[in-house]
């Protein structure tokens, strides 16, 4: 007969050995952000000369230079409405096609899919070339709409997969009883099958939102003009050709990873919000 | 069918009411900048030169002050990035008054047979030439065709010259004190430089550091010593297809790649280093020798004010021909020949050229001035280093000048041979074959 | 009336259509025609050379099918370690576990970091000289392990592909999360009142459960790795020699370095098609899977 203290310990040490494998990992996955924060208070001398991890001056000014000589200001303004702009877009776009390709039938609807997938997997070398043609033709160039449409296309296929799995996975009853009490298909949608997709979404939304803040040569090809530049175009100018200002560019990349974070914390929320919904039956 | 969504969009408006904020705001972004309509005259400029944006930003408003013309640099970085713009906007038919032509002089060649840039010659040639003596003669020969060139190119001058730049050795001096070496006196024949090799070894320091994870760096290299070797005329011939890589003179290039290594004079890595982690150990005093260009004398300047070293050329293997370093003009402005302001772009490019201007922006920037009077007139304001990388711009060559292009798959199947070399993977002799394969393939290409 | 519910279901993906029709396949007819041209990506004449470019890439190309092999490596490597990693961090955060809000933060910092940190970092770590990693080695009397590891072609590719599992695990943690996360918890507590331990739950509840979302995560994997070219460029530049070039570069190369654009569009296309008929077939035999 096994005692309680044998089921005590071999509890524990199954969770010690759990939680030394996250902490390793955790730690690998710390070092790199705490070397970016404390390289970012430190100056262009130091900067590879005292390797420790807590500088021994702390240069906050760095992150006044970053946003200043940058100009953050304005470039921060234009990332954070072609990242909510494009999110949305996608979000909507996205999941009224993933629904229809989950739930609904049309005639050509595989084929339709399986080229949504080939977009995912066919990299266009030098498309810069037509789509600046394009919309040069269209007067989408050097607009900021023009951007965010081709930013949408850019993260439609990878989303649309992703929601389509994730409907795939769903009872079909709640939607049947929707559709008994007189929901339209849009209100289906609308109602049962985006709140019950909500784990996913959050995981589409910090996809395409890292995308999108982290792009910058469509936009350096389509802009000519400066105001409508993202943020990335002010890092781009400290990590220049021959000279990069470490220590500003370091400030710099820490003041763009924040709304990132933010982001994903938030939506993390919705990520684990699935446990108290129970109601999703894979 | 619209009412399918109309309908849908009125019964949830309440999720919607951020929506039309969100769209006046994006159109209003959008309407912002194009159109304004502009009576007075603006010359744009397209530059990657991150390190030289606040210098042009002040040009360009003294020129104003000057003109009353309007002079729009704008800054496209990194250059990957500008390079896809300027020929997406080739395509497109946007490109602006002033650009600059990255790449090989193949590439400068095809946007001068599209008509994208205007041939200066004539500008050049006004007043008893006065503008084209003012530069370099090698700084020039960069943006220059000569006539019956291969490219087919109407002959001329192309592109103006903002500032020269040469690529030699550098050596820190404390370092060869602490090696027990003179430091007034570095090496000048490749043996006397393999044998610091086993002090570096002994003293527990690193050799040779160079960004020769970037191919165009060991190519440079390369070349200089091939020039050392077999003189130009050899090196021309066989980038003809007159004499193959296997020859002899070739073998020996490739070999001192493999002498080096193993004297123990390269930093371990070098094959996957990049030239800002070389310039890092270097500024840092971790590094004997570096193998860098003149733009280096503003980085370890920012990185470490105090470092003591001094450039030279390459270290010669022989005496029978002079050694060479690569140089010449360093960045280049070309005007669009399409632009109805390509006078005043012309004059505004003279202008920039002035030596005035150009003590200005040399001083600013820590760059060698590509007119000839104002190198002069700063000799005595500059660092002595920049002054060493200024004296040999006479010895200087580049690729560019010489009228012919070796293949990129040579050039390619060359820089990395030279890098399996150096990891012990291949010989000196099997390099010099698979390079020669490659280049015959490419000849066989051409005169299908 | 059925009609117009056809109609009906077409609106949904008109939207996607639109957008995806004119800034997909438009680029897409263009790079298609352009592989058959002879192109320097300049010049106003293009010179048809039909499938020649093609032909030598099967025929010639011998760096182009290394790179390919070499990517294929990296996505084996990517596929079992990364993804087991992101499986097993996710079971360990679904669980009640002490930290587990601040796990589920951590392991999603690599995806965010910058590659230029992540490369200067590492190759701080890995450096032949001064290096973190081999440092620990001869402390620990392994001093014969020590190499420069990006520059050593033994470990080079290894070290590439270890670097980009770390960089990308956080991904397939946050998806297998989420899956995880869709698992009604009244399912385990039924299985635990009937008796079931904790190994045949996973077994026969979460496995079967999670295969869809394993499947999504595998596809995403291969197409993340295939294509993944700028953590490569930051680390090793695709050197020594050609140990660490991937598809993606070689496309680059062709286009950047060689200007060779209609090259540069026939090898995008054949590299397509690969990655293509791949994810085709592991769709397929996933979805096979499935129906056992």
């Amino acid at each position: 007969m096994k005692s309680a203290i044998y089921y005590k310990t071999k509890r524990i040490t199954i969770n010690l050995i759990i939680h030394l494998f996250l902490l390793t990992v955790a730690v690998s996955c710390l070092f790199p952000l705490l070397w970016m924060l404390s390289s970012s208070l430190k100056t262009q001398e130091t900067i590879f000369k005292d390797m420790s991890i807590i500088p021994k001056e702390f240069h906050f000014e760095n992150y006044y230079l970053a946003w200043k000589e940058g100009g953050f200001g304005r470039y921060f303004l234009n990332s954070v409405i072609y990242t909510v702009s494009v999110v949305i877009g996608i979000i909507v776009v996205a999941s009224l096609a993933a629904y229809a390709f989950s739930r609904l039938s049309f005639p050509g609807k595989n084929l339709l899919f399986y080229i949504f997938m080939a977009a995912m997997m066919i990299p266009l070398p030098g498309s810069f070339v037509p789509l600046f043609v394009l919309m040069n033709k269209l007067h989408l160039r050097n607009t900021a709409l023009g951007y965010i449409l081709a930013m949408i296309n850019v993260g439609l296929s990878t989303s649309i997969f992703l929601l389509k799995t994730f409907f795939d996975k769903m009872p079909k009853e709640l939607e049947d009883a929707a559709r008994i009490d007189g929901c339209s298909k849009l209100g289906i949608w609308w109602n049962v099958a985006l709140p019950l997709a909500k784990p996913v979404l959050a995981v589409v939304v910090v996809f395409n939102a890292l995308n999108v803040w982290n792009e910058y040569v469509l936009a350096l090809i389509i802009f000519d003009s400066k105001a409508l530049m993202p943020l990335q175009v002010a890092l781009m100018n400290f990590h220049g050709e021959f000279i990069t200002k470490y220590p500003l560019l370091m400030a710099g990349l820490t003041l763009t990873a924040l709304p990132i974070i933010i982001t994903y914390i938030f939506m993390q929320k919705y990520i684990i919000k699935g446990v108290t919904q129970g109601a999703i039956v894979g | 069918m619209l009412n399918f969504y109309v309908t849908f969009l009125y019964k949830k408006m309440r999720y919607l009411k951020l929506l039309p904020g969100l769209l006046v705001t994006v159109l209003l972004c959008g309407c912002g900048s194009p159109g304004e309509k502009r009576s007075e005259i603006n010359i744009v400029i397209w530059h990657w030169m991150t390190d030289r944006e606040p210098a042009f930003q002040e040009l360009a408003s003294r020129y104003f002050k000057k003109t009353k013309i309007k002079i729009s640099f704008e800054l496209y970085a990194p250059s990957d990035a500008y390079s896809q713009k300027v020929r997406a906007a080739a395509q497109g038919g946007t490109l602006p008054e002033i650009f600059g032509v990255l790449g090989e002089k193949r590439d400068f060649a095809s946007f001068i047979k599209a008509g994208h840039i205007l041939n200066l010659t004539s500008y050049m040639e006004k007043d008893n030439a006065k503008w084209r003596n003012s530069f370099f003669l090698n700084a020039l020969a960069i943006n220059e065709f000569f006539p019956d060139n291969v490219y087919g190119v109407e002959a001329g001058i192309y592109g103006v010259p903002i500032d020269i730049m040469t690529i030699q050795m550098l050596y820190n001096k404390d370092l060869f004190q602490k090696l027990g070496l003179n430091p007034e006196q570095p090496p000048v024949t490749f043996e006397e430089f393999l044998r610091i090799g086993e002090k570096i070894k002994t003293a527990n320091l690193q050799g040779l550091v160079s960004g020769w994870g970037e191919l165009w760096m060991i190519d440079c290299l390369a070349n200089n010593y091939a020039f050392n070797i077999m003189g130009k005329d050899k090196v021309l011939a066989t980038i003809r297809g007159e004499i193959p890589y296997t020859d002899p003179d070739w073998i020996k290039v490739f070999s001192l790649f493999k002498q080096m290594q193993e004297a123990g004079i390269l930093v371990d890595g070098i094959v996957t280093m990049i030239n800002k982690t070389a310039e890092q150990l270097f500024a840092n005093e971790k590094a004997v020798f570096a193998f860098n260009g003149s733009w280096c004398v503003n980085v370890y300047k920012g990185m470490n004010p105090n470092l003591n070293y001094a450039a030279i050329p390459p270290p010669k293997v022989t005496d029978k021909y002079p050694m060479a370093i690569w140089g010449g003009a360093g960045s280049s402005f070309m005007v669009n020949a399409r632009s109805k302001n390509k006078e005043e772009a012309v004059r505004f490019l003279q202008w920039l050229t002035q030596p005035e201007q150009q003590v200005y922006l040399a001083e600013a920037t820590n760059n060698l001035p590509a007119n000839k009077e104002s190198l002069e007139r700063i000799c005595n304001k500059i660092p002595k280093v920049l002054e060493q990388f200024a004296d040999d711009i006479d010895i200087a060559t580049h690729p560019n000048i010489w009228g012919i292009s070796e293949f990129s798959a040579v050039i390619e199947a060359f820089d990395k041979g030279i890098q399996s070399i150096i990891i012990g993977e291949k010989s000196p002799e099997q390099v010099a074959q698979e390079v020669q394969r490659i280049k015959e393939r490419e000849l066989a290409k051409i005169r299908k | 009336m059925k009609i117009k519910s056809i109609l009906e279901n077409y609106m949904f993906v008109l939207p996607a259509l639109v957008i995806f029709a004119i800034f997909y396949i438009i680029p897409f007819v263009w790079v298609f025609q352009i592989g058959l041209f002879d192109w320097d990506g300049i010049s106003p004449t293009r010179i048809f050379v039909g499938l020649n470019n093609f032909i030598e890439i099967f025929k010639e190309d011998k760096i182009w099918w290394q790179s390919m092999w070499q990517a294929g490596y990296i996505t084996l490597i990517a596929l079992t370690f990364q993804n087991a990693l992101a499986f097993l961090l996710a079971l360990a955060c679904d669980r009640e576990i002490r930290l587990k809000n601040f796990y589920r933060l951590i392991f999603f910092i690599p995806p965010i970091l910058s590659e230029v940190v992540v490369g200067l970092v590492w190759q701080w770590i890995l450096d032949g000289n001064y290096g973190l990693l081999n440092y620990w080695l001869r402390n620990l009397g392994l001093a014969h392990l020590a190499r420069s590891w990006l520059s050593d072609p033994k470990t080079a590719l290894t070290t590439v592909a270890i670097i980009h599992s770390w960089k990308g695990f956080g991904w397939g943690f946050l998806i297998f999360l989420a899956g995880l996360q869709t698992i009604p918890r009244e399912l385990y507590e039924a299985a635990r009142v009937d008796g079931a331990d904790a190994w045949y739950i996973f077994r026969k509840i979460t496995i079967p459960l999670m295969v869809p979302v394993g499947v999504l995560v595998a596809i995403l994997t291969i197409l993340g790795t295939m294509q993944a070219f700028v953590l490569i460029i930051a680390m090793t530049g695709g050197g020594p020699a050609y140990h660490t070039q991937v598809p993606v570069l070689r496309i680059l190369a062709s286009m950047r370095g060689s200007s060779r654009f209609g090259y540069a569009c026939a090898q995008g296309i054949t590299f397509g098609f690969i990655l293509m008929i791949v994810s085709f077939i592991q769709y397929r035999f996933s979805k096979k899977f499935r129906q056992i």
